[in-house]
């Protein structure tokens, strides 16, 4: 039981990370050294310790976008050694803990490279094309009030749960950014196959996988070669199975559309 | 200033049907013409925003998120109430309000407390329709689980995400609004100050946090949903962004302060591991309804692992204290047991801050795989952070700053005494009273937003003209300046103290001397120490970088500033409550067995603050709490 004993052993670590003012200024990378880490630093904390030192000495602190800390609102994003979040399976980058990392590493910190998520800042990306997805149909179209009893609909628990799988998506991008091509099909996959499961969702499925798929080239991701690396990097283990019911449902919607009874928005 | 929440007369049970009708309307064509500002973008504010643009207004939704899915609503774990009835275990709408009027410690409004109850039930349906993924059993219903403060199971999950899916529910529902044209969204921009002009709120003043512009943009109202205050104590379950600086902001121009001392303190958190540590993580409260709560009996136990205690050296004093609630007792007095246990000397872990939740007995129960199905992901949390694994040794757990129950005064329709100023959610007073029992705050949340603020707002803005205030009112050139003054005078500062080391300085100071026990000698310590902190934060705090440009110390400099100031005023309220209930726990006020000691006659009312300036002192008024319907009573879970 580390957590028990009063004494934690420090560390140092050295930091290679990605300093970028805007997103039209030349990057580069910098080197700090953080120390006086313990085990039970978060990879978040570490890096607090390391902008308290550069505050105090007069120089901007490295940026990176956080809040919750708890893994759950999917707003830390960098890739720590070349791997969105850091590597450890199932988990973002403020569950991330420096006992993973051992006294003297060398770590390499950079923001999501994606040619959708533009840099706002150091390790700060852009990632309101993801936003843009679910605007475009990422919802089920229903009004406030007027609808039907909630239990007045049975859902199989296996649908339900297979739903809910999808739904833990916390939408950070690590999967856009793992990606080679850039692809955010496992975001758009996850998000369709919620709905396509579930009743509520059925009526419109064709329209929103055709709309979601038009704003996914608009935004300028890429497409899906199944690297599976999305699924690898992935904080709430979303699976590659999502990537393929959205490609069906990609095309049972194309049906649809040849036999006239949906038309694409658009055209 | 005797404060009216105006609630409506007559029988409870009519009372929202009653005023909903009383209610005027605005025609659907003039909809249109008229903007509202919402600002925060969690269950009550992208409900909110997604109703109101419905219902045809134009809407202008702010968040100092890169998204509205990232507001903390999400971080909520365990599940949302409704009256259902659904396990047909005794459930009704009278009694999740007579549960919640009780949990509060007879503290909250009656009307309010009906009306939270009786929607309760719609926002299930509402979720539901929308594809939020609730827990169903195999015959395809829906399934429930209990909470504490309640001997009924009317609690609605999905898994331990239930934060996450409902907000989910309302960000796609916004975002259809947003597809539609009839909501405008501002991600990462923070609202500094809010803009009255002849007595209404009509515009306010943000900073774009990317480019660091700040502007001003005019509604005919705002509506505040912009959460809770608890980063004061700096440790909190929140989210490192929380803050009370936009209701502070509203504060200072007007809008009463109500219950600022009512904050809640959560059983169910990870101790504290060092000194280097950001925040708290929450374990649900869920938890508590397979595992059980303990510490050793002899205080030599203390330092042995676990596993070598034997059953009769183990103390499950939630049990032994409360037989009918057991783990299941109300959240105040579960943290204030465990308090106890520990300073009693028989807490666990590093210094002796922590009690055991063991599910030893539910896994032989149950076996290890439906405690993995329940709530495997909520174990996995507690091994990142602890490295250790709760299927095999008791989890450790400790009280956390978590909810604030006070926020800005409203009255029934959720408008602040600034007319046009409405505030939804976490950010009011209404309804929890003193203690919010367990999966009220998403069911407030999401009721405020979809079925309270879409009727009430019409009630105010059929008396208005559209457009009223336009972006060359000498009020919003004003505000424009001052936020621009205060960003430069921060900046200029350049002292020696990161602002970190204020928050912690403020934070510990807070939760000494304001936090699971207060008393008259501690909060007058603090009301002293405080104005010296913030003297020394417009001093010596160290903001680097610039204001026209991404400047997360900056915005953190704001907040703080507004959290040091903010402070004094929750400890003039927890001195001038001489009483216990509820959170507020006055040691100088307790039973000999140490429960909270009410004072019905003197303080059954809402305490509504109004600013009298930074350094001078606040002037309070009251709204007197009437119950009609259920009656006060010395509240117990044993």
């Amino acid at each position: 039981m580390s957590a028990q004993t009063s004494e934690h052993k420090t560390m140092s670590v050295k930091l290679i990370v990605w300093r970028q003012k805007g997103p039209n200024e030349p990057g580069r990378f910098e080197t700090h050294v953080a120390k006086g880490i313990t085990e039970h630093h978060s990879f978040l904390e570490m890096l607090d310790v390391v902008n308290e030192d550069l505050i105090k000495q007069g120089k901007d602190p490295i940026a990176f976008d956080h809040d919750c800390r708890e893994g759950i609102c999917g707003t830390c994003s960098a890739v720590v050694n070349g791997v969105p979040h850091g590597g450890q399976k199932r988990t973002t980058l403020c569950q991330l803990h420096m006992r993973k990392f051992r006294d003297g590493d060398a770590i390499y910190l950079e923001p999501w490279r994606a040619r959708a998520f533009p840099i706002i800042r150091d390790l700060v990306a852009d990632r309101g094309a993801l936003d843009k997805l679910i605007q475009a149909a990422g919802y089920v179209s229903c009004h406030t009030g007027g609808v039907p009893d909630a239990n007045s609909i049975p859902i199989s628990k296996p649908d339900s749960d297979y739903a809910m799988d999808a739904a833990e998506c916390i939408g950070c991008g690590a999967c856009v950014a793992a990606c080679p091509n850039g692809a955010a099909m496992l975001f758009a996959g996850a998000k369709v196959s919620q709905f396509a499961a579930l009743p509520q969702g059925q009526v419109e499925a064709p329209e929103r996988v055709a709309a979601m798929i038009k704003t996914m080239q608009e935004c300028g991701f890429g497409n899906c070669s199944n690297h599976y690396e999305c699924q690898a990097v992935c904080p709430k283990d979303v699976n590659v199975k999502f990537i393929a019911r959205l490609n069906r449902e990609f095309h049972k919607a194309l049906f649809k559309a040849k036999a006239g009874t949906f038309t694409p928005v658009g055209e | 200033m005797i404060l009216d929440g105006k609630s409506p007369t007559g029988p409870i049970e009519q009372s929202w049907d009653k005023h909903r009708f009383d209610m005027k309307l605005v025609n659907p064509s003039n909809k249109r013409k008229y903007k509202i500002l919402v600002v925060g973008t969690g269950l009550a504010g992208a409900s909110a925003a997604a109703s109101l643009g419905e219902l045809g207004y134009n809407v202008e939704a702010f968040c100092y998120q890169d998204s509205p899915r990232r507001a903390h609503s999400i971080a909520a774990q365990g599940g949302i109430n409704a009256a259902k009835n659904y396990p047909n275990d005794g459930d009704s709408i009278y009694r999740l309000f007579y549960d919640t009027i009780k949990g509060g410690d007879f503290r909250s409004r009656e009307a309010d407390v009906w009306r939270l109850s009786q929607v309760s039930n719609n926002i299930i349906d509402q979720c539901v329709a929308q594809g939020v993924p609730f827990a169903r059993d195999y015959s395809g219903y829906l399934d429930t689980r209990s909470f504490g403060g309640a001997q009924v199971s009317r609690t609605f999950y999905a898994r331990g995400q239930t934060g996450q899916q409902l907000l989910l529910g309302a960000y796609s529902a916004i975002s259809r609004q947003i597809k539609a044209g009839s909501v405008k969204l501002f991600p990462r921009t923070e609202m500094l100050d809010l803009v009255v002009v002849d007595g209404e709120a009509k515009a306010i003043t943000v900073r774009d946090l990317i480019t660091g512009e700040i502007r001003v943009h005019t509604g005919d109202a705002v509506v505040l949903c912009t959460g809770g205050y608890m980063n004061v104590f700096y440790l909190s379950t929140n989210a490192m962004g929380c803050s009370v600086t936009a209701i502070w902001k509203a504060h200072k121009k007007g809008a009463f302060f109500g219950n600022p001392c009512f904050t809640q303190i959560h059983p169910t958190c990870i101790p504290q591991a060092g000194d280097y540590q950001s925040k708290l993580t929450l374990m649900s409260e869920s938890l508590r309804n397979d595992g059980r709560i303990w510490v050793p009996k002899k205080k030599e136990d203390c330092g042995k692992p676990a596993n070598q205690i034997p059953e009769e050296d183990r103390d499950y004093y939630l049990e032994r204290k409360y037989p009918s609630f057991g783990n299941l007792a109300p959240r105040d007095i579960s943290s204030r047991a465990a308090k106890e246990q520990c300073d009693e000397g028989r807490g666990v872990g590093p210094g002796g801050r922590g009690v055991y939740l063991d599910f030893r007995d539910s896994i032989k129960r149950f076996g290890e795989n439906v405690i993995r199905e329940r709530y495997g992901n909520l174990f996995e949390m507690y091994e990142r952070i602890t490295d250790e694994n709760g299927y095999k040794v008791p989890m450790r757990i400790y009280p956390a700053p978590h909810y604030a129950m006070g926020g800005l005064w409203v009255d029934y329709n959720l408008m602040s005494n600034l007319p046009g100023l409405f505030v939804l959610g976490e950010a009011n007073f209404s309804v929890h009273g003193a203690n919010r029992l367990g999966a009220s705050a998403l069911m407030q949340g999401l009721a405020d937003g979809y079925f309270v603020i879409p009727y009430t707002i019409a009630n105010y803005l059929k008396d208005t003209k559209p457009g009223k205030v336009k972006a060359d009112n000498p009020e919003c050139a004003k505000s424009i300046e001052d936020v621009k003054g205060s960003t430069k005078k921060l900046l200029a500062i350049n002292g020696n103290k990161t602002v970190t080391e204020f928050i912690r300085e403020l934070g510990t100071l807070m939760w000494n001397n304001c936090g699971m026990a207060r008393s008259k000698e501690s909060l007058t310590e603090a009301i002293a120490k405080i104005p010296a902190i913030r003297e020394e934060f417009w001093k010596n705090v160290k903001v680097s970088g610039a204001g026209a440009e991404f400047n997360q110390q900056l915005e953190n400099a704001g907040r703080t500033a507004d959290f040091l100031e903010f402070a004094e005023l929750i400890c003039r309220d927890a001195l001038h409550r001489d009483e216990s209930c509820g959170g507020h726990f006055r040691v100088e006020h307790q039973y000999a067995d140490g429960e909270a000691k009410r004072n019905d006659a003197d303080y059954a009312y809402v305490a509504a603050w109004e600013f009298k300036g930074v350094d001078k002192e606040p002037e309070l008024h009251k709204e007197p709490l009437k119950f009609e319907n259920i009656h006060l009573a010395v509240r117990s879970y044993k």
